[in-house]
């Protein structure tokens, strides 16, 4: 693969770093203008309460955990192929948590008050809980690193691994809860999310990390070993196909609760943007496309196919939180079961919403910084994959 | 008036006796004392000292009474409480009360009824607030500390019914007895800033057909205590366990 001319390589270094870096401030431009005139210029309201900067925090932050797989494979379980990639991971964790998070912080009805949320907690909220577990996985991630490419502290980086794998568990469990714990509504309140969302941690995160590396090899004229390469995708198959279980065990579960049934004939059939966005998105265009391509051997071999999977299935990841978090609060309560009901608080009408250009652009603020963050990461540190191939052989990792 | 004359003495007597007699054939088990009760001050707080936990102020709602149309206790609440914010969307304006128009599914029956914070003794909105700022006072009542809200919306996710409003823009014309904040989220306070000088909350004040009865659901001698302890009341989601403050009366 032809190599960048070192000056065509350095202006588009600055060509992507600024435009990660406009998006974002473009993204920070538009909570402040939410901060000013308040929610009301948003799609979100008293019945859509979490709109589409939530969807995006929210990948972020579960990929931004998932991400970290690829380091516990390779500390946690030993598997000398992915020791490289734990540096990489451990950037993109840390990129993915600071764009999810900012959104969260930013779209914040009071976001002048992040030092209140520092300094009262309650510990009965997982949200509570959260105000721990994030900046708690900064400073292991932080630490995990300092043990990975400082040559001194290596020996201290199996230890660090474990940490690092066992807090984002808790991490993500804590993201899922965030919904199990909803008592009142039919999407949510069942203890299944927390491990879906774990499972949909490590698809989201590994298919992030197939992208990036690809991009980091074709950019320094490098090919991924076949070997790598072949393992990296089976990995993300099984990881694609237990979100599908994940899901399909969710629905046919409320399917199988009468109280229930309507509510996921909404989601599933009735509900417009939402079964579309269900079957079309996220089952076929983010699960059973990126499967075939992944292990149909014609579609496999062809080049690229790994990387168009992977962008499948974060798009599939966009369209299923997209159901679950909007679709979840569009339809209407169950107050009074068995009765029809009607307000004028639109007491049993299925809500509507249509996210504003201020919260589209507070939503892609996120990724800007989760960009712009790796792209400079990437150019000032020592972030690329290096695989010892002789090494790996001999330590029979791979076979050639 | 005079009542020296026998003849109009008699007859006031003899209209009260009636009435009393009417009404005990109505409402079998409530005296027209107790309704004397209801309608009358509660006692007021005292400066500087706390909410008491021995008392828990609750609202028992009558929806047969509840006249159709009528929106007398959303307009009192709203005027008491300074909502009258009208934005262009209408679902981002907040509504502290609500009428909820029932159709049982089985038979058509139609019901109306007043709906709003719940005053849970088991609130999930106060659960799930990070800040704490969602709280129970200790005399029952659910309030949302303005200081402390953070503006992220949980306390909506998680209310069962619906009751709480996040302020979508700019406020003016506020009561400075009740302050709200753009950013924060608020509900029905059972006008708390009434009950702490002995008032009742402005919806039961307004209600021309005397259809909620507020007071202290822990004193057994109360006109709320007595009539759940007469009649069948619902606790609207009861299989949730919250134990509602609000309690309803034929729906």
């Amino acid at each position: 693969m032809a190599t960048l001319n070192p000056r065509n390589e350095e202006g588009l270094f600055y060509v992507l770093a600024a435009i990660g870096g406009l998006v974002s401030a473009v993204g920070v431009g538009a909570a402040l203008y939410m901060e000013h005139t308040g929610h009301v210029v948003t799609g979100m309201t008293n019945q859509i309460v979490w709109g589409l900067p939530h969807v995006f925090a929210i990948f972020l932050i579960v990929a931004a955990s998932g991400v970290l797989n690829v380091a516990s494979i390779g500390s946690v379980f030993g598997k000398v192929a992915y020791k490289s990639r734990a540096p990489l991971s451990g950037l993109l964790s840390l990129a993915m948590l600071s764009g999810g998070l900012a959104v969260i912080m930013l779209d914040l009805g009071r976001a002048d008050r992040l030092m209140v949320a520092a300094t009262h907690f309650n510990p009965t909220s997982v949200f509570g809980w959260n105000v721990i577990l994030y900046p708690g996985m900064y400073a292991i991630v932080a630490v995990y690193l300092w043990t990975l490419m400082e040559r001194r502290m290596n020996p201290y980086s199996k230890v660090a691994g474990l940490a690092t794998f066992i807090w984002r568990i808790l991490l993500t469990t804590g993201t899922g809860s965030i919904f199990g714990f909803l008592v009142a509504r039919q999407a949510y309140g069942t203890a299944l999310l927390a491990p879906m969302f774990i499972i949909m941690s490590f698809a989201w995160g590994l298919a992030v990390f197939m992208i990036v590396q690809k991009t980091m090899f074709g950019w320094n004229g490098l090919v991924l070993h076949p070997e790598i390469r072949k393992r990296m995708k089976n990995l993300l198959g099984i990881f694609v196909s237990a979100v599908f279980y994940c899901v399909a065990v969710y629905h046919l579960n409320n399917i199988y609760f009468a109280r229930n049934a309507e509510f996921e004939r909404f989601i599933l059939l009735d509900g417009g943007i939402f079964p579309a966005l269900f079957w079309g998105g996220w089952l076929l265009a983010g699960t059973a496309v990126p499967l075939a391509i992944l292990y149909l051997r014609p579609l496999s071999s062809i080049r690229g196919s790994v990387l168009t999977a992977s962008i499948l299935v974060i798009v599939g990841a966009f369209c299923l939180l997209y159901v679950f978090i909007i679709g979840g609060q569009a339809y209407p309560l169950d107050i009074f079961p068995g009765y029809d009901v009607r307000s004028s608080f639109y007491d049993g009408e299925i809500n509507r919403y249509q996210p504003s250009l201020p919260e589209v652009l507070l939503a892609f603020g996120g990724l800007g910084i989760a960009f712009t963050a790796t792209t400079v990461g990437v150019r000032v540190l020592r972030f690329l994959p290096q695989d010892d191939i002789a090494h790996l052989e001999a330590a029979g990792s791979i076979t050639d | 008036m005079s009542l020296n004359n026998p003849r109009r003495a008699f007859i006031a007597a003899a209209g009260a006796g009636v009435a009393g007699l009417g009404f005990t054939a109505i409402a079998p088990g409530l005296h027209l004392m107790a309704v004397g009760e209801a309608n009358a001050a509660t006692e007021a707080r005292k400066a500087g000292s706390a909410a008491s936990p021995a008392v828990r102020w609750g609202l028992l709602i009558d929806a047969s009474k509840c006249a159709p149309g009528c929106t007398k206790c959303i307009d009192a609440c709203h005027s008491e409480n300074g909502v009258s914010e009208k934005l262009p969307d209408a679902r981002q304006n907040s509504q502290w009360i609500r009428k909820i128009e029932l159709v049982d599914r089985r038979n058509g029956r139609k019901t109306e009824l007043p709906m709003m914070c719940q005053h849970c003794a088991n609130p999930p909105c106060v659960d799930v607030c990070p800040t704490g700022a969602s709280m129970k006072r200790a005399d029952g009542i659910v309030l949302v500390d303005r200081h402390t809200c953070i503006g992220c919306r949980y306390c909506m996710m998680a209310c069962p019914y619906k009751a709480r409003s996040f302020v979508h823009a700019p406020l003016t014309h506020q009561n400075p007895e009740v302050p709200r904040g753009q950013g924060c989220v608020e509900a029905c306070t059972l006008c708390v800033h009434r009950v702490d000088k002995g008032l009742q909350p402005a919806c039961v004040e307004s209600c021309p057909e005397g259809a909620m009865i507020f007071g202290d659901l822990n004193d057994p001698a109360s006109a709320i205590a007595q009539r759940i302890a007469s009649v069948p009341t619902t606790q609207v989601r009861s299989d949730l366990r919250l134990n509602p403050g609000v309690r309803y009366q034929g729906i």
